[in-house]
């Protein structure tokens, strides 16, 4: 127990243990902000945007596109566009892309240099998304990849996969699953899961089939 | 020199020292234009504070997997599809 002066025991929060990289973020923080660069408000807020964004938006935008083809245009045409049009925060990149899985083509995103993702759509990517086996894997062998996770495609369908290199940021458009023709856009949002969004997943199975 | 879409391109086989977005595994491949995106600050300057100009207009380029990966397992239809920055871009012959 360290010394305590707020009435309760308990064992450090920050010891000498901290991460390095932890380290490295808290002394180059402290450095910014005492050259004037940053402000610790900005960083706050940064971090707030950052964990208040979840794949609901991805799916609100799913689901519309879904329930209404002249949408599903727009959105292809112009994802950040569209977004903006259902008020939602299509975040810092100037391009957003849309594309959509059919019966024929099923796409698969990927950042092989880092872990660009469309945070502001999805929220923060999972942990698998950043890590080398995905990203190494998922362009050089797509196929093994989706059946890890549980999507087996007859050679009948063309796997694209997207390595999202630079500005641009990437949402699938996974197809609707079949048994939904009476669901309203809120039903349907909550099939539209953050990994069918990736294309490493289909949607949640209808309970209507 | 700029792309349009359906332009057939093969990315410059190139060492570059320091931060790029060109992934080495895609480097002298051959490929095709299927958007032009818009146009970026260069990432290779502004990652060491620099302005990043001129802009570089960023495509996306589509490649057959058979042709980048030799022993890709998959059909020969399938495809990868990579952002690159048209520095990186030469017309393929």
């Amino acid at each position: 127990m360290s010394e305590h002066q707020h009435g309760h025991p308990h064992t450090p929060i920050m010891d000498g243990d901290e991460p390095a990289a932890a380290r490295r973020a808290r002394v180059l923080e402290e450095l910014l902000e005492a050259k004037g660069v940053i402000r610790r408000e900005d960083v706050r807020q940064g971090i707030d945007w950052l964990v208040s964004r979840t794949p609901a938006d991805g799916a609100r935008l799913v689901a519309r596109a879904w329930a209404d083809p002249e949408f599903k245009a727009r959105l292809l045409a112009d994802a950040r566009s569209a977004a903006l049009e259902l008020g939602l925060d299509p975040g810092p990149s100037p391009v957003v892309v849309a594309v959509e899985n059919t019966a024929t083509v099923h796409h698969v995103v990927v950042c092989t240099l880092c872990s660009c993702y469309p945070r502001a759509l999805l929220g923060p990517p999972p942990d698998w998304y950043k890590s080398l086996p995905y990203r190494s894997r998922a362009v050089s062998d797509p196929r093994g990849v989706l059946s890890e996770f549980g999507v087996e495609l007859d050679d009948d369908i063309e796997v694209h996969v997207l390595d999202s290199t630079a500005d641009v940021r990437y949402l699938v458009i996974p197809t609707r699953p079949i048994g939904t023709e009476a669901m309203g856009e809120a039903e349907l949002a909550a099939l539209v899961t953050r990994d069918s969004m990736i294309g490493v997943a289909q949607p949640a199975a209808s309970t209507l089939v | 020199m700029t792309f349009c879409n359906g332009q057939r391109v093969v990315v410059a086989d190139r060492a570059h020292r320091g931060h790029h977005r060109t992934p080495g595994y895609i480097k002298g491949k051959i490929g095709t234009v299927e958007r032009v995106h818009a146009s970026f600050r260069n990432p290779e300057s502004r990652a060491y504070g620099n302005d990043g100009l001129p802009e570089q207009a960023l495509y996306l380029v589509s490649f057959a997997q058979q042709d980048v990966w030799p022993e890709y397992r998959g059909p020969a239809r399938d495809r990868l599809f990579v952002d690159l920055f048209e520095h990186w871009l030469e017309e393929a012959r």
